[in-house]
């Protein structure tokens, strides 16, 4: 049931123009961050403000929603999420990717394979990639507009000496098409795959830093690395003990006060989907 | 004003423009597709596509450029009383729409700015008709190769050799539409 | 079996329900009314207007009473609201010359036209708990009032101005930009900084213009004038061809005089800051004005020290409480995925490390 007293889903329509030419700009130019006037929603900064006003920006009535948070249908924030757009687009929802033609996503991409037609939404805290080697935005829009992206090798390269690695494990950047480098919003670098010649379009919002930022169905997206430290998407080396995935990132929980802990597929649907297949691991239905 | 340029806006405003940007950005993500617009019924020679486009984003705050024969009254009345967007030169505008002949030099619009590239131009091109036959397109968007009737290959080329700077398109013909941003690779033929 | 933690939508609505509980308290005790809080706790109002941007003292109680008397989520809800609201066109800027003063002092004259008024301040109240008041008493004795605004009450800046003594500031009839329809652009002019200033957070600003007293980008500032009171808003309206009054909002108007040895491009003079808030907000006017000041530097040829009033970027990216405590508690959200990825992180990096000792011994 949709609230009558709000506009479809939520924002004016004058806002939704507006939100939507930066789209438009920002699919035009990949990977480069387009300044949109952000609006103050009725849920706080931080929590998703951008991908909101991006999925209220593309929602028709015609579509079928799902909000995810860490990857899980059933987390607080995402439960509010969806909620709103019931109340104020009257959408359809689903826990299900493959039935989902947006997905407002924070910090995780599904593991199911995305398809034609469906728009991945992020929603984005920090957009700048290289904001936390310089805070000022005078500086690194020209940093962007020089292509000068040194500092960003270094501080990778300053890993590799420390370290013996890149010691970046989420938020990993990227280089799209060879000129912008993006930040994938704080997925964890097991994802970064998966954001390159995906045939789905991929959305990110800013709301606190009015910046909206797109990636076309197939483009091309290289994490960043060095010919002797190439880039490698690791996860934590478990199969999930409810479904027995092998390739799915995973959630470790702690299960009592003795060191035990298990690991669970962090994408609820797709680990749902696995034990209905009938699949099992370690401490599912069908396991020991 | 003539009574007429009071007819033929959105009925439902909402749901209409929702209905139309998802196609807008279906073109425009996934250059040579051809979708479908609908919910306007402009004043001659403006196109359904491109009254839908128009209605769906612009507004007061968007300069629009008619050009050649797009620029008459009943257009000019038209899109005052539905968007109130201020009608201006081309060199000033945020959209253009015009047959392509009407748009040259196509030099003439906003490319953006090397620190902000989106204050590009967007051109609505008129086109006779619009298929899948024309110069072969490649880059963000598609899957390999794709081929769309474009007007010509040099503009668009010239175009995307000023990336990340440059106009974006949107071609129409009738209710049919596709999109041509400034990151397609237009193959010479 | 384990079974993934459930029942978000449930937790939700329970932890709503709890709070709406909580908010009204011990039923035994009357319930507060909106209108005693707009009349009664007034200052709390205004800040939430201020910091709101938006004048409308009904609702500004009405949020600080949903909000538990937690103004900065009284400001977020009227914000909220705010957004929703459509704009009807923009007034005329408003005439503080012609204001209906309760309140009117000034630091660097002792005695001027319009006299100096005191008005309803808290200055030279001694800080001393009354405990009448926690007892229902009487209405207070009315008090003696200045005859607000009968008398004309020119501005302190515009005797200085007439021996050239003060900078000029130019009139400029350009329409300010505002950061609530476009996205914030850096480097910013001065209307704009002051738009974000009005509606920054009171903390923040007051504790950068105390900065700047103690030498991080010290002004010499003296309150020229401190005004308070009401002032007609005028909208033209084009159909008649003339502007009309559409109502009065209560401001308080800070100038700073500034003391100013000359730089390269300017002789010595004074100069201004600019404080102007929605309601009797004098605290904010002030370190408003404060940091105006200190955000002037370039213009003015003065030296850059570094100094975090000084630092515009710094100064507008961070002076929204809503924004600031929006990103601030986001953090409780759950980041599983990203802690996750981390753990796996320093666990291979631990053993890596003990993996070379151990080969080393």
């Amino acid at each position: 049931m949709t609230d009558q007293s709000y506009n479809f889903a939520y924002l004016d329509e004058q806002t939704k123009r507006m939100i939507r030419r930066a789209i438009l700009k920002g699919v035009a130019v990949p990977g480069y961050q387009v300044p949109f006037a952000s609006r103050e929603m009725p849920m706080p900064y931080g929590w998703g403000t951008g991908g909101v006003q991006v999925t209220a920006a593309c929602l028709t009535p015609d579509d079928t929603l799902k909000v995810i948070d860490q990857g899980a249908d059933d987390t607080t924030n995402a439960v509010s999420i969806r909620k709103f757009f019931q109340r104020t687009a009257g959408v359809a929802v689903t826990e299900a990717t493959t039935e989902a033609t947006i997905i407002q996503t924070r910090h995780r991409i599904p593991e199911t394979a995305l398809t034609a037609g469906q728009i991945l939404v992020y929603q984005v805290p920090i957009p700048e990639p290289l904001r936390f080697l310089e805070p000022r935005e005078t500086e690194t829009r020209k940093m962007h507009e020089l292509e000068e992206y040194g500092l960003m090798h270094v501080k990778l390269y300053e890993d590799i000496a420390r370290h013996g690695t890149i010691a970046t494990a989420y938020d990993y950047p990227v280089r799209v098409e060879g000129r912008y480098v993006m930040d994938p919003s704080p997925i964890p670098k097991f994802d970064n795959p998966k954001l390159s010649d995906s045939p789905a379009l991929q959305l990110f919002g800013a709301g606190r830093e009015q910046r909206i930022y797109a990636l076309p169905p197939f483009t091309h997206v290289v994490s960043l690395d060095f010919d002797d430290h190439p880039f490698v998407a690791s996860k934590a080396p478990h199969d999930c003990d409810l479904c027995g995935a092998g390739e799915s990132y995973l959630d470790e929980v702690i299960t009592d006060d003795q060191g035990g802990r298990m690991f669970v597929c962090s994408d609820t649907d797709f680990c749902r989907s696995r034990v209905a297949a009938g699949h099992s691991g370690r401490l599912g239905a069908g396991g020991k | 004003m003539t009574p007429e340029a009071l007819t033929g806006g959105f009925a439902d405003a909402p749901v209409q423009s929702a209905h139309a940007f998802r196609a807008a950005l279906e073109a425009l993500s996934r250059p040579a597709t051809i979708h479908s617009l609908h919910g306007a019924t402009p004043p001659e020679p403006l196109s359904v596509a491109a009254g839908v486009l128009i209605l769906t984003l612009c507004d007061a705050t968007t300069p629009v450029h008619l050009a050649g024969d797009h620029d008459c009254p009943a257009l000019r009345d038209w899109i005052t009383f539905h968007c109130g967007a201020p009608l201006v030169a081309a060199q000033e505008a945020s959209f253009a729409v015009g047959r392509w002949e009407a748009l040259q030099p196509v030099a003439r619009f906003a490319i953006g700015q090397p620190d902000y590239p989106d204050r590009a131009a967007t051109l609505i091109v008129e086109m006779p008709e619009l298929s899948s036959e024309g110069p072969r397109l490649r880059g963000p968007g598609i899957d390999g190769i794709a081929t769309l009737s474009l007007p010509e290959s040099a503009a668009f080329i010239a175009n995307r050799g000023l990336f990340p700077l440059g106009f974006d398109c949107f071609l129409t013909a009738g209710a049919s539409v596709a999109g041509l941003p400034r990151s397609t690779r237009v193959e010479d033929v | 079996m384990y079974v993934a933690v459930k029942g978000g939508e449930r937790a939700i609505d329970s932890a709503h329900a709890w709070l709406a509980e909580e908010r009204r308290g011990d039923l035994s005790i009357a319930e507060l009314s909106v209108p005693q809080i707009r009349a009664q706790l007034a200052l709390a109002v205004n800040r939430v207007m201020a910091e709101g941007s938006l004048y409308d003292p009904d609702l500004a109680a009405l949020a600080i009473k949903q909000s538990r008397g937690d103004l900065i989520e009284a400001v977020f809800l009227i914000r909220a609201y705010r957004t929703t609201l459509p704009r009807f066109g923009a007034s005329r800027p408003v005439e503080t010359a012609q204001m209906a003063v309760i309140r009117r002092i000034s630091a660097t004259f002792k005695d001027l036209p319009g006299g100096q008024i005191l008005g309803p301040t808290f200055d030279y109240t001694h800080r001393l708990l009354d405990f009448k008041l926690a007892a229902e008493g009487d209405a207070p004795p009315a008090a003696a009032t200045a005859p607000a605004g009968l008398a004309a009450v020119p501005r302190v800046t515009d005797f200085l101005n007439r021996d050239g003594m003060i900078e000029t500031e130019a009139r400029s009839d350009a329409t300010p930009p505002d950061l609530t329809r476009e996205p914030m652009e850096m480097p910013s002019q001065r209307p704009l900084r002051l738009q974000a200033l009005t509606r920054g957070d009171e903390g923040f600003i007051l504790s950068l213009a105390y900065s700047t007293q103690r030498g991080y980008g010290r002004t010499h500032a003296f309150v020229g004038e401190l005004r308070i009171g009401m002032v007609a808003v005028q909208m033209d309206i084009p159909e008649l061809g003339f502007a009309v009054d559409i109502g009065e909002v209560e401001l308080t108007e800070c100038e700073t005089v500034n003391q100013f040895k000359g730089s390269k491009t300017e002789p010595p003079q004074f100069t201004r800051g600019y404080g102007l808030v929605f309601g009797q907000t004098e605290r904010k006017a002030i370190a408003m004005s404060l940091v105006d000041r200190a955000l002037r530097w370039k213009e003015l040829g003065e030296e850059n020290i570094g100094a975090p009033a000084q630092d515009e970027e710094f100064v507008l990216m961070h002076a929204d409480n809503v924004q600031a405590t929006g990103f601030l508690e986001h953090i409780k959200l759950p980041h599983y995925v990203d802690f996750q990825s981390e753990l796996e992180l320093i666990r291979r990096l631990r053993a890596d490390v003990f993996a070379t000792q151990e080969a080393a011994e």
